[in-house]
């Protein structure tokens, strides 16, 4: 499959939330994603790999910790070792040459994006956290059963418990995409992109930001 | 949220006169009808101080014909034109969320007098 769509994007780490205000004294909340250090390392063509794609890498790491295929990889572009690699389909990987910068100024404001993230771990959670499950009554004499899920199934007829079921687990420390986020501003200075509204994961977890799938 | 702090410093105001709770002040508000923009001011004491840094808000509470009003403005917001303080009061908590529940002379709030002591 090629990619027919023009897609941009960036690695970034989310540095957290604050809130600024726009030209019409309209408070905006934005989380600040830094997006520094981006670089083409390969780009894929439709000849050789049956698709086009840029392959975009970010973060510093002590190249001694490179392992040598990497560190080779990384060497055939012409770039420092990065932390973290990704690649983004895209119809036009063929403007990008390896070893290529990439700022923040890919984006533009009010532009639409999605945001790519690890969302928080949760932990071992329960029905009510994990699938909003209402639970059980506070009263009319409930007992010890408030947020229990209640039946999990029929009795002899199936004579076993459906196939996912919802039932308690782990929760979180999952891919999660956004999608629709508005670049509200871009800082070319530091790097920085503002984008109105929350994004998935923890300060200081990196996020990909890329053209948003259904804007346009 | 330090690492923040230099991003914030451009929303952050520097006119912002030093006030607590308990201290009446003249908010003054720029109102923005279409095209025309005129001044309101809304006076009346400081209920509390919410939150820190750019985010930081506070409460001014009037009574206006009887009925309490109050209103809360983000420290640094760009539609104040200007605070002013008109009195400092003398108050024993930092959110006066009893005087909701005063009236009449009850209401009052003892003004704070500086005769110039110790600092």
């Amino acid at each position: 499959m090629t990619a027919t769509r023009n897609v941009k994007g960036l690695l970034g780490t989310k540095l957290g939330m604050t809130q600024v205000w726009d030209e019409n004294n309209n408070l905006i909340p934005v989380t600040v994603v830094q997006a520094d250090s981006n670089v083409v390392t390969q780009l894929r063509n439709a000849d050789r790999d049956g698709y086009t794609a840029v392959q975009i890498g970010y973060g510093q790491i002590d190249p001694r910790k490179v392992t040598k295929p990497l560190a080779g990889h990384f060497e055939a572009a012409g770039v420092t070792p990065r932390r973290h690699l990704v690649e983004l389909r895209t119809a036009d990987a063929a403007e990008y040459a390896a070893g290529q910068e990439l700022s923040v100024e890919l984006f533009e404001a009010g532009q639409k994006v999605d945001v790519v993230g690890t969302s928080k771990g949760k932990g071992f959670a329960g029905v009510m956290k994990r699938h909003n499950f209402a639970g059980v009554s506070a009263s009319h004499g409930a007992h010890k059963n408030h947020r229990k899920p209640g039946s999990i199934g029929g009795a002899s007829t199936p004579g076993r418990v459906f196939r996912g079921q919802k039932m308690a687990g782990r929760m979180g420390a999952e891919r999660v995409t956004t999608q629709n986020l508005t670049i509200h501003a871009i800082d070319a200075e530091k790097n920085l992109l503002l984008i109105k509204g929350a994004v998935p994961g923890a300060r200081g977890r990196v996020v990909l930001v890329r053209t948003a799938v259904k804007g346009a | 949220m330090h690492i923040l702090d230099s991003l914030d410093a451009a929303s952050l105001r520097s006119d912002v006169p030093a006030f607590g709770p308990g201290d009446t002040l003249k908010v003054h508000v720029n109102i923005i009808e279409g095209k025309n923009s005129r001044v309101q001011v809304f006076q009346g004491y400081v209920l509390g101080r919410q939150g820190r840094g750019v985010g930081e808000t506070f409460t001014v509470r009037k009574v206006s014909f009887g009925t309490g009003i109050e209103r809360t403005f983000p420290l640094h917001s760009p539609i104040i034109d200007k605070i002013e303080v008109v009195s400092k009061g003398d108050v024993r908590r930092a959110k006066l969320y009893y005087m909701r529940d005063r009236h009449g002379k009850a209401a009052r709030i003892r003004e704070k007098r500086d005769f110039g002591g110790k600092k």
